[in-house]
């Protein structure tokens, strides 16, 4: 049996794993504690643990001022106000100070879709992208947030992690893999590659399941969960292979990891791309599953797009 | 406390700041001039060994380059380079220069950053002190306030900020643009304990910070200052924010600060 567990969930037990044996790490949210999975923090190491109130800027500021100091601060929020009320005190106080702050952006992407515009954070990725220095990762999978935890407590430097709020479907079983800039290859084939992130690597599977099924096309899936730095060795490899690349990804079309793709494809090798993404407007209202359905990004719309854009641009 | 000794190094400072930002043809000379004995006074008489400092008017990078470099943290030549092309002196403080901990000049953000250096030293059981030096102007940021309430929350009484209380900002007088006043209340109505001094008389700026005890509060001492303090030309003139320095008004400066000197003995 595999459940559907939230990825925040499944990071921030980790955590609290890791951080009862390494007192350095101190976990700072903004009013965000149940959201976050954090408040385990402050039942049982009150110490490891600041509730800011609401107030982001003073969480990230706060959050530099402690990692000078040698602790190791992760900052929860909604990734909604996490890449935008505080991007200047991101910019200076944590990238330009060469601070070792991890920021933890919940509930992202479109998580909060009924609640509005306010609460969708379907930029941050282009907002963070544009940090040096920033490493930016969106986990896929339960297990996989787990491990990113990991190697977040080891890794030095400036990290965004963004997760989604609602429970996900286990895209790893025996194959857990992750390494900080690296993609996974998922499923090997030969006629396209579709590459997903976060909660859509799952959706990328289940769409790749279809193709060969109905369509007879043997797509490869691959799992970017590091926008960046990108896994540039993997992407020259695979576009020379199949030559047509799809992206998916919760996220605005502008300046997402699709985006990022292709500034390094079309500069090195100029690949045919279909990004499959939320529009450059203001997300519908609704569940998550309606709404990645009303964009076209569930499995049998991804299918759909990708037997279209093969039509349109035949090896 | 060698009292002439520091009047006379923050004279020097100031002759200094007036030629680095002479040879640049830019900086912030009122803002240097207006902190440099707070500078003085921290870096000479107050501080101990690994306590804390952010320049959160970060703008008012000269008079701390002149001091760092007097410290011996900078080369004394490389001020010289203040601001040129490919410099890492530039205008703002940055963390590639030793002795600087965190990049300020996008204002607003230093209190924040003090009050994580300061839970960090609470939470190692340290006595260290973290010092932080605003400008009024700076106090319109809403972040400030953010920070002031968290620092009286967390009974941060290891954390020590300082006003630069010169009353004027870039567009003109403080009150004018938007109000500060009543200064002092405000600070102690969000738990802090508030103490008022001459930002100009060294002494009375280092009595005033030693006097700050562990007493479960945060301390705030506001510090009556002049923009441009030294040079009369400059002094009070908000247009001299930013001011540029021509051969002639730096003549006119140098002899004005050497009077001061020679006045000292
Ligand atoms: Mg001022």
């Amino acid at each position: 049996m595999n459940p559907h567990i939230p990825c925040r969930k499944a990071f921030s037990e980790k955590l609290f794993e890791l951080a009862k044996d390494d007192k350095s790490i101190i976990v700072l949210t903004t009013d965000a504690r149940f959201s976050a999975a954090i408040d385990v923090f402050s039942y049982h190491l009150p110490n490891q643990f600041i509730d800011v109130g609401i107030a982001e800027q003073n969480a990230i500021g706060i959050a530099a001022g402690l990692s000078k100091m040698g602790r190791k601060p992760f900052v929860f929020m909604p990734a909604c106000f996490l890449s935008a009320r505080c991007i200047d005190q991101i910019k200076v106080d944590v990238i330009y100070s060469k601070s070792n702050v991890k920021l933890i952006g919940v509930s992202g992407g479109i998580s909060y879709g009924p609640l509005g515009y306010t609460h969708h954070a379907v930029n941050d990725v282009a907002i963070m992208r544009t940090f040096p220095g920033m490493t930016i990762i969106l986990p896929s999978d339960a297990n996989q947030a787990k491990l990113v935890a990991e190697k977040l407590v080891e890794h030095t430097g400036p990290v965004y992690v963004r997760m989604g709020r609602g429970p996900v479907p286990p895209v790893y079983h025996e194959n857990l893999r992750f390494e900080i800039g690296k993609a996974n290859l998922l499923t090997e084939g030969d006629d396209v590659t579709i590459i997903g992130i976060g909660e859509t690597t799952y959706y990328c599977l289940e769409a790749g399941k279809l193709l060969k099924k109905n369509s007879n096309i043997n797509a490869e899936i691959i799992d970017m969960p590091t926008v960046k730095p990108l896994d540039e060795d993997l992407l020259f490899k695979e576009a020379k292979k199949t030559g047509r690349i799809v992206v998916v990804e919760e996220h605005s079309i502008c300046g997402g990891l699709g985006s990022a793709i292709a500034e390094f494809l079309s500069q090195n090798f100029p690949t045919p791309m279909k990004i499959l993404s939320l529009p450059d407007d203001f997300p519908i209202a609704g569940s998550s599953l309606q709404v990645f359905d009303y964009y076209g990004l569930t499995p049998e719309k991804i299918s759909r797009s990708v037997v279209d854009f093969l039509s349109r641009f035949r090896k | 406390m060698d009292i002439k000794y520091l009047v006379r190094k923050s004279i020097s400072i100031r002759m200094k700041v007036v030629e680095i930002i002479y040879k640049s043809r830019m900086g912030h000379i009122g803002g240097s001039l207006s902190e440099t004995d707070i500078l003085v006074a921290l870096f000479y008489a107050v501080m101990k060994p690994d306590d804390k400092f952010i320049l959160s008017k970060g703008h008012s990078v000269e008079a701390y380059y002149v001091i760092l470099a007097d410290k011996g943290l900078i080369p004394w030549e490389e001020l010289e380079k203040y601001c040129h092309f490919g410099s890492r002196l530039i205008g703002h403080p940055s963390v590639d220069i030793p002795g600087i901990d965190v990049a300020t000049g996008s204002l607003g953000h230093g209190l924040s950053i003090a009050c994580g250096m300061a839970l960090a030293l609470k939470l190692d059981k340290k006595d260290n002190k973290v010092y932080v030096l605003m400008g009024d102007g700076e106090l319109q940021e809403g972040s400030v306030w953010e920070a002031a309430m968290f620092a009286s929350t967390h009974k941060l009484d290891n954390l020590v900020a300082i006003v630069d209380r010169n009353r004027l900002q870039i567009g003109g007088d403080t009150e004018s643009i938007v109000k500060l006043e009543p200064l002092a209340d405000r600070w102690a109505s969000f738990g802090w304990e508030v103490k008022e001094m001459n930002g100009h008389d060294i002494e009375e700026i280092v009595n005033t910070l030693n006097s700050f005890t562990f007493n479960s509060k945060p301390h705030i001492a506001i510090a009556r200052t002049i923009k441009g303090k030294g040079v009369s030309f400059i002094e009070n003139n908000y247009r001299w924010h930013h001011g540029e320095l021509d051969e002639e008004k730096y003549q006119k400066a140098v002899e004005e600060l050497k009077r001061h000197l020679e006045a000292i003995g």
